[in-house]
């Protein structure tokens, strides 16, 4: 078997476009060989590095060395100064913004997660080792106490009270499972982990079955995710071959496997009794609760579901030991939380950060400000269920409690950048229109309330809002709140209360000016020709579909704002910037 | 023992079984909260949102209709917050409902309805939009109307749980979620068995069964049609909860006066043409039994959506089947034959309807050619206990104040062994006060049989016959069926003895009385009170089995000459096929 002196990791951090790495891939194994370095550096297409929109980045360890924006010619120098005499090369180095912590992330970018051997060699597995040969199950839970995890997935409930139940409940088959439905809009991280470090999770799942008592657990992941779905279950089956899944786990009394199962898409089987059912073969709706699946779970015996993120912390919690975890974050948020940064701001990406972070530090001094250089006018975090915090607030601290005491949520980790550019009524009526097409249809206050309240944003972004429209947004979002069956519906109405809540003045020019202020709302926009400006070309004329720029060459054009049909074909087609959208 | 918790409800102080949930016991301090999806015979959907409460110490609110009262709660199950949110649900439902209920076959009958009028909602607080989705009265026997339904869930739960039918099922997600059977085909392709027990379940007028009442009134203004009428043994014992009776009150003899002042000719009773059943179908048993031509266990055939459901399901159980017609078919033909012939009425004339609690009856009227026995189509017309309900109303006749009157001879005399066939196990009950004498030659010294009365889905029980011992089971409900017939293909499979000498299925949980066209909101209770309704009629007859009614003995003399003879073959029995669960 050959040994490595040295690895290699790349990715394409410029999510937008196409992954360019394999020629990179190919290109660099090939300088490798004439180097005669072949033998020696292994190189890895890796699922994150911890750095974004940077074009290819290489990371070179053990050095610890990043370069980014590497260009294919860039590879005989990487290879000469930094490969063979470990030399940086500074023009290329980069470094990963500071203030991030990564726990989580700790191995994603940098080991080969389809190397299980690579994962051992950075103590993976000594956490479950640990747990198996020295400890009880009811000390598992006692240290998780003492790390006071909360869930990740986004209702922040205690891990070790999960476990604690099911573990309490005398049963003669338990299961574990590991919630892998991401499906936040824009959210990453779980993916990021499943793909960069699907040992760990698996790690986790282990040692959670061994403190409940289970023998079988589950993987829940999202179909729309194939790399992580092969990586998991290339991880699962390497962990068979070295005694790390199946019969007596490194010798020990304790047997547990592990099984994939694919989400076929729809959001809210990431809601406990919905991906239950769905497990089950069921039509994935939720049910009620109590029982709580710790109780009364898969095929009705008890299950405790974890999110991705969450397994991946515990190996860390063992490793570490519970005390030492708790040492980062807030008295009632303990870790570190990743975000999924996206939006309006200039480094978009994961970042993992401790909790008690403020929101600034994250978006200023590790995300860079906003990428327009504009404004920030609100952060947007918790994805659908939660709601936008204004600038105003940037200074509070990141946990569970404070985003809730400004009515928004942790959630899944979620975070969208807005600035001045953006409509909060128009962030609220996509949130909304997402939750509505995401509902499961079950219970009529989250079908019907959703769908009416997002027919009356509909209303008022196309400049037909009345001014009771919001109490009747208010009315219909509290009987959601308080009325419906799961957190999809409870929560499905926070991202229309939250902008009211802040930005009710906006919701009002909507309404009784018929004004979008952020001229987001193309309904509203209203086109004039400004005379002095305008060279008569008559482009506009040509372009309107509505015929409502009349005029000619000699007398010059006007809109009719009666027929225009507000498309801004005109806008875009005029070459002088004569025409003014208001 | 149960354990039990001590709560408060409102304040008050109350203990009930652990497990109890807050909308059970709520009503024991006198609160019944309102609810759209919770049907005391179905467990808990938690769909419609309506059972809101509000638990001390906590801010979320929790729904009455699933969630357990537990150990030192203490709820309030209103309050203007609670009841705010109600109305707005109400109020969510309606927007996406048509307000076409003036037109509606639920109309003053809807539980919907009910509730808007409740709660004071006389204007529309949310803009009206009603999903793109048409109705689908393909099955000839229920209509579905998918806008007109609320999602509760019920005629599902009842459908895929109770009836292990799975004709019915959510499509769709979100908004656009409907009810409708899988892959978006019709219900009469679908395996549906027309039992209605979704019609008898549905809150609003989503599932009704199809209203044929146009059809009696047209005859019944007809010259030429000479209209009889037969009554279900079920029917007496429901029709009176639309009126205002006290439960189960049997009410035979003001149905014979009612049918006449509607202007029927003769009024006959489904209970004589069970005691032919019984004639043939306990004949039936005592040749399998003795001759051993054919094979044991011996099932009954009298329910059409059983028998519906085994043509579907299980072919392989055909050979066990009674070939005996159920009693409205019999009497159906009876009427166009002997009734005929007898009273010198042209067969052609006769127009007969049956009134029955099953909305399955509407299908077996032209199940097969065999259905046409007389020459003529036996049976016209059937119509549900809920249908004959309005048809009193429309005629303005005052139900509860009518005279008793006798039905007509010569189809209507009965013995008690005819009028339990409404109940589950009263088939069985009363073939076997048959087949006794059939078998023996002597006479039972009692005739009940209370092993096979109450509500246990199968009952299984072994009756001593001159030595003998056979063994029956009475299944009811559909969803009960799998066992029964599981015992008997594993026996077979396996060479063994047969597990059952006689078999009775009823699709309906409880029998007909809890039959899919009987009136709304059954419940256990409900189905043990119609039951005790129709064994009291038993118990109250001087002659308890059917073999000694003087009229079925005159029938024989004078037409059929004897069980099993060619006539009786020819007009009374009939035959069965396996037909594909799905029609495509």
């Amino acid at each position: 078997m050959a040994v490595y002196t040295k690895t290699v990791l790349l990715k394409d951090t410029n999510l937008a476009q196409e992954d360019r790495t394999r020629d990179f891939y190919t290109t660099f194994l090939q300088k490798l060989g004439e180097s005669s370095l072949s033998e020696l550096v292994q190189v890895v297409r890796a699922a994150d590095v911890g750095v974004y929109n940077q074009g290819v980045v290489i990371k070179i360890m053990p050095d610890n060395i990043m370069y980014a924006q590497v260009k294919d010619s860039d590879i005989p120098r990487i290879i000469d100064a930094t490969i063979k005499e470990g030399t940086p090369l500074a023009d290329l180095q980069v470094k990963r913004a500071g203030k991030q912590l990564r726990i989580v992330l700790r191995n994603c970018g940098t080991i080969d997660p389809e190397n299980i051997r690579d994962y051992i060699g950075v103590d993976g597995y000594l956490a479950l080792k640990k747990v198996l040969l020295e400890m009880t199950p009811e000390k598992v839970i006692e240290e998780m106490k003492k790390s006071g995890l909360r869930g990740r997935g986004g209702a922040g409930f205690p891990t070790w009270m999960k476990w604690k139940f099911a573990r309490a409940v005398a049963a003669d088959e338990k299961y574990v499972i590991c919630n892998g439905d991401e499906g936040d809009p824009g959210a990453y991280m779980d993916r990021s982990v499943l793909e960069g470090d699907p040992h760990s999770v698996i790690e986790g799942m282990v040692i959670a079955g061994f403190a409940i008592g289970a023998a079988k657990g589950y993987f829940y992941i999202r179909a729309e995710y194939p790399l992580a779905v092969e990586r998991i279950q290339k991880a699962i089956e390497d962990a068979r071959s070295c005694g790390l899944l199946g019969k007596n786990i490194l010798g020990s009394h304790f047997s547990f496997d592990l099984e994939v199962r694919l989400g076929a898409g729809a959001f809210v089987c990431g809601e406990e009794t919905a991906l239950i059912a769905s497990i089950e073969g069921k039509r994935g709706t939720p049910r009620p609760r109590p029982p709580y699946p710790s109780v009364k779970g898969l095929w009705g015996k008890p299950t405790v579901i974890n999110n991705v993120e969450t397994l991946a912390n515990i190996p860390y919690i063992f490793l570490k030991g519970g005390d030492h975890f708790a040492k980062v974050g807030t008295a009632t948020s303990k870790g570190t939380k990743v975000f999924a940064v996206t939006g309006k701001v200039r480094n978009s990406g994961l970042v993992e950060v401790p909790m008690g972070i403020t929101l600034r530090e994250i978006v200023y001094d590790i995300c860079g400000g906003t990428s327009s250089g504009k404004q920030l006018k609100a952060v947007q975090t918790g994805g659908p269920s939660g709601g936008v915090i204004p600038a105003e607030y940037l200074d509070t601290p990141v946990d569970y409690d404070n985003l809730q005491k400004l009515g928004s949520i942790m959630g899944s980790g979620g975070m969208i950048i807005m600035d001045e550019d953006d409509c909060l009524v128009d962030i609220a009526k996509f949130y909304l229109g997402f939750c509505v097409e995401e509902s499961c249809g079950k219970c009529s206050p989250c079908r019907i309330g959703g769908t009416q309240m997002l027919r009356v944003l509909e209303r008022i972004t196309e400049g037909k809002g009345r001014i009771e429209d919001l109490a009747m947004l208010k009315r219909i979002a509290f009987a959601m709140q308080k009325a419906s069956l799961c957190a999809l519906g409870q929560t499905a109405a926070n991202p229309v209360l939250s902008t009211i809540r802040y930005f009710e003045a906006e919701y009002k020019e909507h309404i009784l000016n018929k004004k979008c202020p952020s001229h987001k709302c193309s309904k509203l926009a209203s086109y004039t020709i400004i005379q002095d400006k305008c060279k008569k070309c008559g482009m506009c004329q040509k372009q309107c579909p509505a015929g409502a720029i009349p005029g000619s060459r000699e007398d010059g054009y006007t809109i009719k704002q009666d027929k225009c049909v507000k498309c801004g074909q005109c806008f875009e087609a005029c070459k002088f910037k004569a025409i003014l959208k208001e | 023992m149960p354990k039990v918790v001590k709560a408060k409800i409102n304040g008050i102080l109350l203990r009930v079984a652990e497990g109890t949930t807050i909308l059970e016991a709520a009503r024991s301090v006198q609160i019944k909260i309102p609810t759209l999806c919770k049907h005391p015979d179905l467990p808990a959907s938690a769909a419609c949102g309506i059972c809101i409460v509000k638990a001390k110490g906590s801010n979320k609110m929790l729904r009455a209709c699933c969630t357990p009262l537990e150990e030192g709660m203490e709820i309030i199950t209103h309050d203007p917050e609670i009841v705010e949110i109600r109305r707005t649900v109400i109020e969510l439902i309606l927007s996406n409902h048509p307000n076409d209920c003036l037109k509606c076959g639920r109309n003053n009958n809807c539980e919907l309805q009910k509730l808007t009028a409740d709660f004071g909602i006389t204007e529309e607080q949310f803009p009206q939009f009603l999903r793109d989705l048409p109705k689908d009265s393909s099955t000839g026997t229920i209509v579905l109307d998918p806008q007109k339904c609320i999602l509760c869930g019920r005629c599902v739960e009842v459908c895929q749980n109770n009836q292990d039918v799975w004709a019915l099922s959510f499509l769709d997600r979100g908004i656009k979620t409907h009810i409708s059977p899988a892959g978006q085909i019709q219900l009469g392709e679908s395996p549906c068995v027309r039992c209605g027990q979704c019609s008898a379940h549905c809150p609003t007028g989503a599932i009704v069964e199809k209203d044929e009442t146009g059809k009696v009134w047209e005859a019944l203004r007809s010259e030429d049609k000479y209209c009889v009428v037969q009554i279900a043994p079920a029917v007496r014992v429901a029709i009176g909860e639309a009126f205002g009776f006290p439960m189960g009150a049997n009410l035979t003899k003001k149905l014979y006066a009612l049918l006449r002042r509607l202007g029927f000719k003769a009024v006959f009773d489904t209970s004589f043409s069970a005691d032919v059943t019984i004639m043939e179908e306990a004949s039936e048993f005592e040749e399998r039994l003795l001759s051993g031509k054919k094979p044991l266990p011996l099932i009954t055939s009298c329910c059409p959506s059983w028998v519906d459901f085994m043509e579907k399901f299980h072919p392989d159980m055909i050979e066990h089947f009674s070939s005996c017609k159920s009693p409205h078919e019999i009497l159906g033909v009876l009427s166009k034959t002997y009734y005929a012939k007898k009273n010198n009425i042209d067969p052609a004339k006769i127009f007969n309807v049956s009134i029955m609690p099953c909305t399955a009856k509407k299908y077996e009227i032209t199940r097969s050619d065999e259905m046409f026995a007389s020459g003529y189509q036996d049976v016209d017309v059937s119509l549900t206990t809920r249908e004959l309900a309005r048809m009193i109303k429309q005629a303005g006749i005052d139900f509860t104040t009518l005279p008793d009157e006798e039905c007509d001879s010569i189809l209507g005399e009965y013995a008690g062994a005819g009028v339990i066939f409404g109940a589950t196990g009263g088939v069985m009950e009363a073939a076997l006060r048959s087949a006794y004498n059939f078998i023996t030659g002597k006479e039972l010294g009692t005739v009940e049989f209370e092993n096979v009365r109450g509500l246990k889905g199968v009952k299984e029980s072994e009756v001593d016959v001159d030595g003998k011992k056979i063994k029956i089971a009475v299944a009811h409900g559909l969803g009960n069926v799998e066992y029964v017939l599981g015992r008997i293909r594993q026996a077979k499979a396996q060479g063994k003895e047969m597990p059952y000498h006689f078999v009775e299925v009823m699709a309906c949980p409880g029998g007909c009385v809890g039959g899919g066209g009987q009136p709304y909101m059954v419940t256990d209770e409900l189905r043990i009170k119609r039951a005790e309704g129709l064994y009291q009629d038993d118990s109250d007859k001087q002659i308890r089995c059917s073999h000694q009614n003087p009229y079925i003995k005159r029938l024989y003399e004078e037409f059929l000459e004897k069980p099993l003879s060619e006539r009786s073959e020819k007009l009374l029995h009939t035959h069965y096929k396996g037909r594909p669960v799905y029609r495509r």
